[in-house]
């Protein structure tokens, strides 16, 4: 069993069985989904992507409520966090924040992460207190798309001015 | 009437390092709160050369953002090239002619020798050592030029296409590059280690001063030297072989010290290991374009990539949505020394400001790299 079978495996654990299920047996239309399109309307689970082709072995889209779970389980896991970033689908009416995961291993196992929020209600809990490397992260996000991470310990402006009233990232913010 | 001042034992107060200080190596600030001489706390505060990079990559086609990458860390600009080409051709399916990719290598190499001699010159000036920096740019302008010559600048370059490389390159800089690899070799020794790395000034000054612990760096996502420095084999060009590294034969130093010292050690090291990957690869150049045909307008499928380059700094990582369209949709870029210099507050707590700034400059920071 590699690296990416036992993450894949550790990872289904907190996505519900009959939910699993259905990805099972769906698997090889996902990962031609994956291949397509941007498949954010794909179901919640964990699937494997081709690495030559989009540089992650694993993709796991979860509700914004599972995010600390899965931080959790690859932080056990002895993953490291890459880097937080957040996606506008403006004609979807959300933001999207991918979490780029990797450990310092030969046995390479590169994981993304991704929950969708309502654009109206950003707020998605914060990873920080299990992750510390997160709270620039997530600072940043905040600072771009105005995506609130529920219990930072310090959610304020990082690299914008701190008076500051845009979120320039957003694909409606003309300046 | 004056009143006398009674300074309390445990009174701190708040000392502002930079944003204009030399030792920031551009503008960054940390706020510090100290007790004495001593650092209670320290918070970095980012943002003085925010250019909003990213916004300016969702509004303009793929190629039109090459130009912006060499801007963001402007020591090692070719391996900004290099990441934001890989991923773009892995969204796109392009081919990239073998030479090109040797060609690649070669140059990325080179400017990350150039990288290591400004940080090495910079680092040293910080501790109050001038004669070094003489040294390190005497050399250093040897790989400008070399670069200049077939890039066309000597700094931020905008070398690399999708599917190759801008320009081929000639047998003078070959020999040139032969020339220098000899050149360096034999001033390694005598000038960088004699002189500097054996001093004990130095080593008084870096030994044992700023410990970061390998669980530090996985929590706080250290890569690079950084993280090498504290034991951990981690080395993007090995554990996520891209290009052309597989096919050359280098060695990935680690230290186990976790101090400035072992840092120091790992990038002076890696300096040899990149001397011998430009020497295999000169040997190994094959024939060839160095273009492939790639369409004027890159409409890449939709979907999610990522793509990881080992920068002088660490690993760079570029995430790209795309929707289907001409420009990207959305490029995060995940810059090495953002995560490197988020642990600095954690670190620095209890030290002394002078051993801070040495650790500070162990870092190697490229602030217009943190703040993009």
């Amino acid at each position: 069993m590699n690296r990416v079978e036992q993450t894949k495996a550790a990872l289904e654990a907190i996505f519900p069985v009959e939910e699993q299920e259905q990805n099972e047996s769906t698997q090889v239309a996902a990962e031609e989904a994956v291949e397509n399109e941007p498949s954010i309307e794909r179901q919640t689970g964990v699937i494997t992507t081709p690495f030559e082709k989009h540089g992650s072995h694993l993709d796991v889209l979860c509700e914004p409520s599972q995010v600390v779970d899965i931080a959790v389980i690859l932080d056990e896991n002895d993953f490291f966090l890459e880097s937080i970033a957040g996606v506008d689908w403006l004609k979807k009416e959300q933001l999207e924040i991918v979490y780029d995961y990797a450990r310092y291993d030969h046995d390479q196992c590169r994981v993304t992460v991704r929950a969708s929020v309502p654009r109206s209600k950003p707020v998605v809990p914060t990873i920080s207190l299990v992750i510390p490397g997160a709270n620039w992260h997530e600072r940043e996000t905040f600072d771009f798309y105005g995506i609130i991470f529920e219990g930072h310990p310090d959610l304020t402006r990082i690299l914008l001015p701190e008076d500051a009233d845009f979120f320039p990232l957003l694909k409606d913010y003309m300046p | 009437m004056t009143l006398p001042v009674e300074l309390r034992h445990d009174e701190t107060f708040v000392l502002n390092l930079g944003p204009q200080h030399p030792a920031t190596h551009g503008v960054l600030r940390v706020k510090l709160t100290m007790d004495g001489e001593y650092i209670v706390k320290a918070e970095p505060v980012l943002g003085y050369v925010h250019r909003m990079h990213e916004k300016l990559a969702e509004v303009a086609p793929y190629a039109q953002f090459m130009p912006n990458t060499a801007r963001m860390d402007y020591l090692h600009a070719l391996a900004f090239n290099h990441g934001y080409a890989l991923v773009v051709e892995k969204a796109a399916g392009i081919e990239v002619p073998e030479r090109a990719e040797y060609i690649r290598v070669i140059t990325v190499e080179l400017n990350r020798i150039a990288s290591h001699l400004l940080w090495w010159a910079a680092f040293l000036l910080d501790l109050g050592g001038f004669t070094p920096l003489l040294y390190a740019f005497d050399d250093r302008e040897h790989v400008i030029d070399l670069l200049e010559r077939i890039t066309g600048s000597r700094l931020t370059y905008c070398y690399m296409r999708f599917g190759g490389v801008y320009n081929d390159i000639d047998d003078e800089f070959i020999t040139g590059t032969r020339d220098f690899i000899k050149r360096l070799r034999s001033r390694m020794p005598s000038l960088y280690h004699d002189l500097v790395t054996h001093n004990i000034i130095l080593i008084k000054r870096i030994k044992d001063i700023g410990f970061i612990s390998a669980e530090q760096c996985r929590k706080y996502g250290a890569t690079g030297p950084v993280a090498r420095g504290s034991g951990i084999d981690y080395d993007v060009r090995k554990n996520e072989p891209f290009s052309v590294y597989p096919e050359l034969d280098f060695d990935v130093p680690v230290y186990d010290e976790c101090d400035s010292m072992a840092r120091y050690m790992v990038r002076m090291d890696e300096m040899e290991q990149s001397l011998r990957i430009i020497e295999q690869a000169l040997d190994k150049l094959p024939d060839g374009p160095v273009q492939a045909k790639v369409p004027k307008i890159l409409k890449p499928e939709a979907g999610y990539y990522y793509s990881a380059v080992e920068t002088a700094r660490g690993s760079l990582g570029h995430r790209l949505v795309s929707d289907g369209g001409k420009n990207p949709y959305k490029l995060k870029l995940r810059s090495p020394t953002f995560s490197n210099l988020s642990l600095f507050g954690e670190v620095a707590e209890g030290m002394l400001l002078a051993d801070a700034l040495a650790f500070m400059g162990s870092l190697d920071l490229v602030i217009p790299e943190i703040d993009r």
